[in-house]
């Protein structure tokens, strides 16, 4: 094996094991910045040693036997100093040699608690939502701040400082390595589901940037889901997301033409989309439902991208039952983008006029004042309703809306299209 | 990315039917991996004598053949789907596969997923 190879291995094994060492590691240092540190020392013994010595067989013990050993040593200098006896040490020591298996046995039992307790120290509400993001794809997600960074679209040293930031916050906060309990389990799951919702929408849509999507942040969130899933499996709202996401996910492929550019839904080549992730998807949806809860905002948006994934053409969506869906998800979260949604499944199941009519009274919505759908969606209708002159302004609008360059082609090849001729 | 794993045991070292250790190891690792959110699909193959077949077509010609094969191909084998980021992710996978289901081949194809098959590494 070159050093090369031998590199790319060691990321992969690290993007593999680094969750489950950060977060066993947290749980004997009791910080997760500390643990973070030990887990990257452990991986730079890795990168000098691996090369020479080979890959060792489970690559994942052996990186928590390397950082547990120096997170020992700093617990025990940390006493030594506090005390300043030598004698300590030694009891230390000799209580370390003891408790050392113990801790190993420990740490096996209580993987899946770890990982849980890990993902809701890097979701904590106080941390802001940026901090949450980075911490998690950082933490849990394995990625490099390069890579966030990449994803976001912002300079690495703003990722590096939100990283830094967020784990001082959380030291000084004292927030304790736990899995929330009752009442408060929902509420800091909601903040969790929430940042890998986001995630997955930076990815799916971006909103900025040169590229329609960003697949790497989609499967990244799906992934962190699909975990979560598993982690918490009694919570019907994280089947809902997990479901919401595989859908969604599936129509990937199809949903750019060969230069990048955006293709709508009803214009995609169905036979492009993932059935297996369909599939899976919609086994989520119905978990979701066997836990009574299809009536959760994901996993109301869940049906409705299973009425998208049901339909083997465009003109067979159940487009009534997607307004009725949106009906429901509008006295859930009232926002005049669902709102806005729910005018779209409306002109398609009752005709652009009906539609018209809906998205007109949201024009005065303030908070929809530069959102770049809002004239997108007016102008399609218009041009429906053969209001061409009209559509080309909304079109033209729409497209200067847009941060997405993608998205802007597309937008200014409607307006063109709306032209008179 | 994903990637699709074929794995066919080596015919020397298989043995049937597999031990009840050996299912229980495999249906561990199976569910630690849907877990870890890697595995996205898998499945056991029969033996191709057992209801398999080949459709093959040459010149426009096409052909069904049901046997005899190969002794290999006689054997149960198996089918994963992947989730990774990287090729050498799949390779991690399926080394942690073969640690457990013994001597015998995988062989790694990536999903094709974009337009022109590499819109995920894009």
């Amino acid at each position: 094996m070159t050093a090369t190879e031998t590199h790319r291995t060691i990321d992969a094994v690290w993007r593999i094991e680094s969750a489950r060492l950060i977060a066993g590691l947290t749980r004997i240092v009791r910080d997760v910045g500390l643990a973070e540190d030990l887990a990257q020392d452990a991986l730079v013994a890795a990168l000098e040693q691996w090369p020479e010595s080979g890959i060792p067989d489970k690559p994942g013990a052996w990186l928590m036997a390397t950082a547990k050993h120096r997170a020992f040593d700093l617990l025990r200098r940390d006493k030594m100093l506090e005390r300043k006896h030598v004698e300590v040490g030694h009891e230390l020591e000799a209580r370390q040699e003891m408790a050392a298996p113990d801790l190993d046995a420990a740490i096996d039992d209580q993987v899946g608690d770890d990982l849980l307790r890990l993902v809701f120290i890097s979701c904590h509400p106080v941390l802001s939502s940026e901090a949450r993001v980075a911490l998690t794809l950082r933490l849990l997600g394995g990625l490099t701040t390069e890579e966030i960074a990449r994803a976001f679209l912002v300079p690495e040293p703003t990722i590096a400082q939100r990283i830094v930031r967020g784990k001082r916050t959380l030291a000084e906060a004292h927030v304790p390595f736990e899995v929330p309990r009752g009442d408060e389990l929902v509420a800091r799951l909601s903040s969790v589901l929430e940042v890998l919702y986001l995630v997955f929408n930076e990815g799916y849509s971006a909103t900025a940037g040169d590229d329609w999507m960003r697949p790497q942040l989609c499967e990244e969130a799906l992934r962190l889901g699909r975990i979560l899933a598993e982690l918490v499996p009694e919570e019907p709202e994280v089947h809902g997301l997990v479901a919401l996401m595989e859908i969604q996910a599936s129509r990937s492929r199809a949903r750019v033409g060969p230069s990048g550019e955006p293709i709508l839904l009803l214009e995609q080549d169905r036979g492009r989309w993932d059935q297996l992730l369909i599939r899976r998807g919609l086994a989520a949806l119905e978990r979701a439902g066997e836990l009574g809860g299809l009536n959760g905002p994901y996993a109301l948006q869940a049906a409705i991208a299973a009425c998208h994934a049901r339909a083997h053409t465009g003109s067979e969506t159940d487009w009534a039952r997607i307004a009725a869906l949106y009906g429901d998800l509008v006295q859930l979260v009232p926002s005049p983008v669902v709102e806005l949604n729910r005018a779209v499944a409306m002109a398609m199941a009752l005709g652009p006029a009906v539609g018209i009519e809906l998205v007109d009274a949201l024009t005065s919505e303030p908070s929809l004042k530069n959102y770049h759908l809002l004239p997108s969606v007016r102008g399609d209708l218009l041009s429906k309703l053969g209001r061409l002159d009209e559509a080309r302004v909304e079109f033209e609008r729409a497209a200067s809306l847009t941060r997405n360059e993608r998205e802007r082609a597309l937008l200014l090849e409607r307006a063109a299209a709306s032209a008179p001729r | 990315m994903k990637f699709l794993s074929i794995w066919t045991p080596d015919p020397k070292t298989a043995r049937l039917p597999p031990s009840k250790e050996y299912m229980e190891e495999m249906g561990k690792l199976v569910e630690e991996s849907m877990k870890a959110g890697t595995l996205l699909a898998t499945g056991g193959l029969l033996p191709v004598s057992r209801g398999g077949a080949r459709v093959r077509s040459s010149g426009g010609k096409i052909t069904v053949i049901d046997g005899p094969f190969t002794e290999s191909k006689e054997l149960i084998a198996g089918f994963a789907i992947l989730q990774a980021k990287s090729k050498e992710e799949a390779i991690e996978a399926a080394k942690r596969f073969h640690k457990v289901a013994g001597d015998g081949e995988s062989e790694l194809r990536q999903i094709m997923e974009g337009p022109d098959g590499d819109f995920a590494t894009r």
